[in-house]
């Protein structure tokens, strides 16, 4: 049987998920580079992502079928050029532009220059604080990953007319209020790139935060956000802090395959650790020990010291819970949101005894009461302190709480047994 | 680009402020405006208190006026100033030393103009 052969014989739902993760490879390497050269170029973000967000649409409906071409970089850029001008000659408004235009031919994306890559300008950019949290991850997962709309509102479940509307604010945004794409210096380097790495963690938990069934969107934003944080650090070897999250987000997906088995979760503790990618664990630890050495410590790096901890056991039992309670206290220094102290309860728990950890569980009530964690967590500290009872209740109230179909079947088999 | 900033206080925050705190903070904005001269466009105005205000509102029966603020708003606009500087970025640079930020309640708008 020859290749095409096998690849019908496959069912179709299979292969054009394939085809979806290679499409989704393919153009996010070249959506932030086309839609950086073509601002450059028009001097409009707006018009310039709209033109590049049209040429992945036809890219991605015609090479599902026909295959990618051997460039496909040129070929996006090419329609992408291609759009902006029909948009130019048709739109009165960007019709004086026309003739302001540079040859389009000489309009090719920047790489190799030695210069920082033009992607992380746009990327600062697009994470800029004076457009909405929703509005910059939207904006990041359109212009720098290159996700259609309807790709964006299927993998975050939110109406794609909702998506559509931030998207088109937060450009015009951008446009209008003359909103920098560029890394800013200084003082407020730090906190912006604080901001490009909360959007980018916030895609990675949005991959495992969809509610109601199995996910069917056709992107993973694990991948994307993964491969986001990659370029990040790449491109700022010297931010000790973009290192930290690539080291985090390695470890979280290195144990993926151990986290969820045939569509069900597993927690940390009894996770199969033959499951896990130690290679990638490897690279994470490698990474993580590279951020060390900047000696510029932060709240990623120690995200992902905790996560390095984990990753450390052979089995749910051997874990040095010290070490990771003293670096939750140490995170506690740069992030004290009620999540943190939250997750730093378990610790404490192993440390200090559940008493002392209920304690603290009890003290964020007001923060976390509509959150399910909250509930299963303060049930779990009950559990150990024999107050079956009242832990049955709260795991009933985060089962009440939870949108997401696994976690519900987990929540489920605990308040059975 | 040219932008419009608004400064706006709470005045039921003022009490919060010793009078000569209020009273070095407000001195320190003449050196404000002289240190950033060179972004200040002719276009700019104090305000009287909002206790002066009149408003004239769309009505039914044509338009009604009345006193006091346009709207319930707890932050009233103190006074405003045209700026010219490069983007937003060196916009939100030079709004972040005003001094009047010291105190609790203030806060101040960047609007860009439309320019045709």
């Amino acid at each position: 049987m020859d290749e095409t052969d096998a690849a019908a014989a496959e069912p179709r739902r299979t292969r054009a998920a394939a085809s979806d993760r290679l499409l989704a490879t393919v153009i996010r390497e070249e959506s932030a580079r086309i839609v950086a050269a073509l601002t450059r170029w028009l001097g409009s973000l707006d018009l310039a992502e709209e033109s590049a967000a049209e040429a992945i649409e036809e890219a991605v409906r015609q090479w599902r079928t026909r295959g990618v071409p051997p460039n496909p970089g040129a070929w996006l850029t090419q329609a992408a050029r291609h759009n902006a001008l029909d948009r130019l000659r048709r739109e009165k408004r960007y019709r004086e532009k026309l003739t302001l235009l540079a040859d389009p031919a000489e309009i090719e994306p920047l790489t190799g220059t030695g210069e920082v890559d033009e992607r992380l300008p746009l990327l600062f950019g697009c994470c800029h604080p004076a457009i909405s949290p929703d509005a910059q991850l939207a904006l990041t997962l359109r212009a720098i990953c290159g996700l259609t709309t309807p790709q964006i509102a299927r993998a975050t479940l939110t109406p794609e007319s909702t998506v559509a509307q931030r998207i088109v604010r937060a450009k015009r945004k951008i446009g209008a209020a003359g909103i920098p794409l560029r890394i800013p210096e200084g003082s407020e380097r730090a906190a912006r790139l604080d901001i490009v790495l909360t959007v980018v963690s916030v895609m990675y938990s949005e991959a495992h935060l969809v509610a109601g069934g199995d996910a069917g969107a056709d992107r993973d934003l694990a991948d994307d956000a993964l491969w986001l944080a990659r370029v990040v650090a790449l491109e700022l070897p010297r931010e000790a802090e973009a290192q930290g999250l690539l080291a985090l987000l390695l470890f979280h997906r290195a144990r993926e395959g151990a986290r969820a088995v045939d569509g069900e979760l597993v927690l940390l503790a009894d996770q199969d650790r033959s499951r896990w990618d130690r290679r990638m664990i490897a690279e994470a630890q490698v990474v993580l020990e590279k951020a060390a050495m900047l000696r510029r410590p932060g709240r990623w790096q120690l995200h992902a010291a905790i996560a390095a901890c984990h990753s450390d056991t052979r089995d749910g039992g051997d874990t040095d819970w010290l070490q990771v309670l003293t670096l939750y206290d140490m995170l506690l220094a740069y992030d004290r949101s009620p999540i943190v102290r939250l997750n730093r309860t378990v610790a404490l728990a192993e440390v200090d005894g559940p008493q002392a950890a209920l304690n603290e569980v009890d003290a964020l009530r007001p923060a976390l009461t509509g959150y399910h964690l909250w509930h299963a967590v303060r049930a779990r500290m009950l559990r150990l302190l024999g107050r079956r009872d009242e832990a049955m209740a709260a795991d009933l109230r985060a089962l009440e709480l939870t949108a997401n179909d696994a976690e519900r079947r987990l929540l489920e088999a605990r308040v059975q047994c | 680009m040219k932008y419009v900033i608004m400064f706006t206080t709470t005045p039921e925050l003022d009490t919060e402020v010793s009078p000569e705190h209020a009273e070095q903070a407000y001195g320190r904005t003449y050196d404000w405006f002289g240190t950033n001269s060179e972004v200040m466009t002719a276009a700019g105005a104090q305000l009287q208190p909002v206790t002066t205000a009149t408003t004239v509102s769309h009505g039914g029966d044509g338009p009604v006026v009345a006193d006091g603020p346009f709207s319930e708003a707890k932050e009233v606009i103190g006074g405003f100033q045209v700026i010219d500087v490069p983007d937003l970025g060196a916009a939100i640079a030079i709004v972040k030393t005003w001094p009047l930020l010291d105190l609790p309640g203030v806060s101040v708008e960047i609007r860009p103009i439309i320019e045709y």
